[in-house]
């Protein structure tokens, strides 16, 4: 390698050799023969580094010829993207939406039979020892004919209670909720809904019309936030929950929105 | 009998004087009697106009619209008789149009959402674009599909009818335009290449301007706005200016393009040439729709509701002209753009760079506003489920229709400009009346979102479709 630049301003002075160019061509189409001869002959670790070289060349190469060739080739047409939007949504996020809503019929259907899918079907029986809790009364307090719930309730707006003298089941202000987390099991995303009342709950019928609830109870919620109509055109503002926790020990009640 | 009740009341006389929608008077102060109700007051207007054949016209006082007689119309509203009284004068359309009320047919055919549906100018067909990439025809009378166009390769966003209704332009995701041929269901010549993302509108040349309909404008994602000729199928102009994407853009009467972008700004172009003419600026967010005073005139070109049909060039040049004309009358073109930072703005563009009425209101982002046919009102659909209704001059509010439990995406709007349609999110669709400012019909019946709305020209049938897949038509 010249150091220095003798070379270049010879050729400037006096121009480049007679047969310079001549020599590089044919030096140049001889490389390859000489290239090739290295790579068979070179042996051991001199060998192995050529081969590493000469396969990213050779990588690099094919990368660019398949660029070149991109325009002569014919591609399939590409698979339609799904979720087609118009003009005026494109630019918007929007949250992937619920599909079309169960038909209102079966609905009713299930309701008549009393039977749901419901997430949870089969729920840890509780004991009436465990629901009430016995109050006693009475001057020398021997009568023990009131019992007080010790689980969340719901009793609705206009409930009033009975005169204090006569009320045999107590339900404490303190565990009384009008509110629900319900989550929407598709959309996977909670809101906090008005309850509207109990409608079953799994221990017995005696706790749904006192309006306790417990894990896997369902209650209906005010879903008219949400914005559902129903295919004939009616605003839904009333759904089914099933109750996922234990509120009594969280203090808030979560259900799961029965679609 | 009758003696006696004219002598039993003394009728009170009330000075008022009539003014057109602009404010300007039209004559002297006049001394009405108390029992004046709109039929008098109907032919009194039609005297002074020298109007040839009697033609309708509602009155407004305060915005108001006066349907009984005058003085209790004042004692209701509690308007004092001491000043002179304005009485606003507005002529209606000669033919009436009935409100759609039951779907008359659903029509499968479509393998994606449909995304866009359009009436031809003269009500006899019906074309529809596609999230599969397809355009289809659909032949009115028997209610079944009539050709389906391929050649797309991506969603087919946006579709536009020329205004003799000779030709149909459609965009797609992928910023490749088609031309169609209605009659024949075939494309006309090769696709034209030129936008770089999707195509968000198209807008024609009006017939007015000229005949046979050359020339149409598209605006895409890319900020770009083209202005193709479809004999030679190149692009003319090339109008960039916006620096992000063009949402909308209108072909005013004058031969001024109108474009609305996502940088906030509208700008008016001229056509000749392609240059800027006007900036106008005054929105805080992207602004997403744009509507002109004389847009409907512009779209149904030379065809009105007496059904004729036009067969050489000049016909249809003729009567188009004669219709802008009528339609426009001495007003200038206004033009009012929506925004997603919940405002409006009423512009007379021609005039000035200001606007003239700044309209607010609306508690969610704007998505459509749509000008009645005959220009006296805007209506605005907006995500916050509410359709409002505002004074198509001064741009004053008027009322809100409340009604839909979903975003309100596209309105249209009855030929006579009496009933206003709207698609939204929650899958139906809802007429309103403008007279009593109340919902008209409600149509259910959609599976899924309402995407695109259209009231055909002739006022018979209306076309939606959506998310579920399928076309429906209502009628009457």
């Amino acid at each position: 390698m010249p150091q220095g630049d003798y070379i270049e301003l010879h050729r400037k002075r006096h121009g480049y050799r007679p047969d310079f160019f001549e020599r590089k061509r044919k030096k140049d189409a001889r490389e390859v023969h000489k290239r090739s001869a290295f790579a068979q002959k070179a042996l051991g670790i001199k060998g192995k580094m050529f081969a590493k070289k000469r396969y990213a060349e050779k990588a690099t190469m094919k990368k660019t010829l398949a660029m070149h060739s991109e325009r002569t080739n014919r591609h399939k047409i590409d698979q339609v993207e799904e979720g087609a939007v118009p003009a005026y949504l494109l630019d918007r996020e929007e949250t992937s939406r619920a599909k079309v809503l169960s038909n209102t019929i079966k609905q009713k259907r299930k309701e008549k039979a009393g039977k749901w899918e419901v997430p949870l079907p089969k729920v840890r029986p509780i004991a009436q020892d465990e629901m009430f809790r016995v109050i006693r009364s009475g001057k020398r307090k021997t009568k023990q004919w009131k019992r007080m719930v010790t689980k969340a309730t719901f009793v609705g707006a206009g409930f009033t209670r009975k005169p204090p003298k006569y009320e045999r089941f107590i339900r404490p202000m303190g565990l009384r909720f009008t509110k629900a987390h319900v989550t929407h099991p598709e959309l996977k995303c909670t809101f906090n809904l008005e309850m509207i009342g109990v409608k079953k709950n799994p221990n017995g019928p005696m706790y749904t019309s006192l309006g306790v609830i417990t894990k896997g109870t369902v209650i209906e919620v005010n879903v008219s936030e949400l914005g559902l109509v129903t295919p004939a055109g009616k605003v839904v503002w009333g759904k089914y929950a099933q109750v996922t926790n234990n509120p009594e020990n969280d203090g808030c009640i979560n259900a799961v929105l029965l679609v | 009998m009758a003696s006696l009740i004219g002598s039993s009341s003394p009728v009170n006389n009330i000075i008022s004087v009539l003014a057109d929608p602009e404010g300007r008077p039209l004559g002297s102060q006049l001394d009405l009697p108390q029992n004046a109700g709109p039929r008098e007051l109907q032919t009194l207007i039609n005297t002074l106009l020298h109007n040839e054949e009697s033609l309708p016209y509602a009155f407004y006082i305060k915005d108001e619209e006066l349907i009984g007689h005058l003085g209790a119309h004042l004692l209701e509203k509690k308007v004092s008789v001491e000043q002179v009284l304005q009485i606003v004068y507005q002529p209606q359309a000669v033919f009436k149009i009935r409100p759609v009320s039951r779907c008359s047919a659903t029509i499968a055919g479509h393998s994606e959402a449909v995304l866009a549906v359009a009436f031809s100018p003269d009500s006899s067909c019906l074309a529809s674009g596609s999230g599969d990439t397809t355009v289809r025809f659909w032949d009115l009378n028997t209610q079944t599909p009539l050709f389906t166009c391929t050649g797309h390769k991506s969603w087919v966003l946006c579709i536009s009818w020329s205004p003799d209704g000779r030709q149909l332009v459609s965009g797609s995701k992928d910023g490749v335009i088609q031309i169609w041929d209605p009659v024949g269901g075939k494309a006309i010549g090769n696709p034209l290449i030129g936008h770089k993302k999707w195509i968000t509108a198209l807008a024609w040349e009006p017939a007015h301007l000229q005949a046979p309909c050359r020339r149409f404008a598209s605006s895409s994602k890319d900020g770009d706005i083209r202005i193709w000729d479809v004999v030679t199928r190149k692009c003319v102009i090339c109008l960039s200016g916006h620096t992000l994407a063009v949402t909308s853009i209108k072909w005013g009467g004058e031969g001024l393009i109108y474009s609305s972008s996502q940088d906030c700004t509208i700008k008016v172009w001229e056509t000749t040439q392609g240059k800027l003419v006007r900036e106008l600026k005054g929105h805080g967010h992207w602004v997403n729709t744009l509507a002109l005073s004389t847009e409907y005139v512009l779209r149904t070109g030379p065809y009105d509701h007496t059904g004729t049909k036009y067969t050489s060039d000049e016909e249809i040049k003729k009567a188009a002209l004669k219709r802008y004309n009528d339609s426009k009358r001495d007003f200038p073109e206004r033009l009012v753009s929506g925004s997603d930072d919940f405002t409006m703005f009423l512009w007379e563009p021609a005039s000035s760079k200001h606007p003239k009425a700044r309209m607010t209101g609306h508690q969610q982002l704007v998505n459509h506003v749509y000008f009645s046919p005959d220009g006296r009102w805007v209506a605005s659909a907006s995500f916050d489920k509410s359709v409002k209704l505002w004074n198509g001059h001064t741009g004053e509010f008027v009322a809100t229709f409340r009604g839909h439990v979903g975003p309100v995406y596209q309105i249209s709007w009855s030929a006579d400009s009496r009933l206003l349609l709207s698609g939204s999110k929650d899958s139906t669709l809802k007429v309103w009346d403008i007279r009593n400012r109340k919902l008209r019909e409600d149509l259910p019946g959609h599976a899924d979102e309402v995407f695109a709305v259209d009231w055909s020209p002739d006022g018979e049938k209306v076309a939606s479709g959506g998310r579920d897949r399928v076309l429906k038509l209502w009628m009457s």
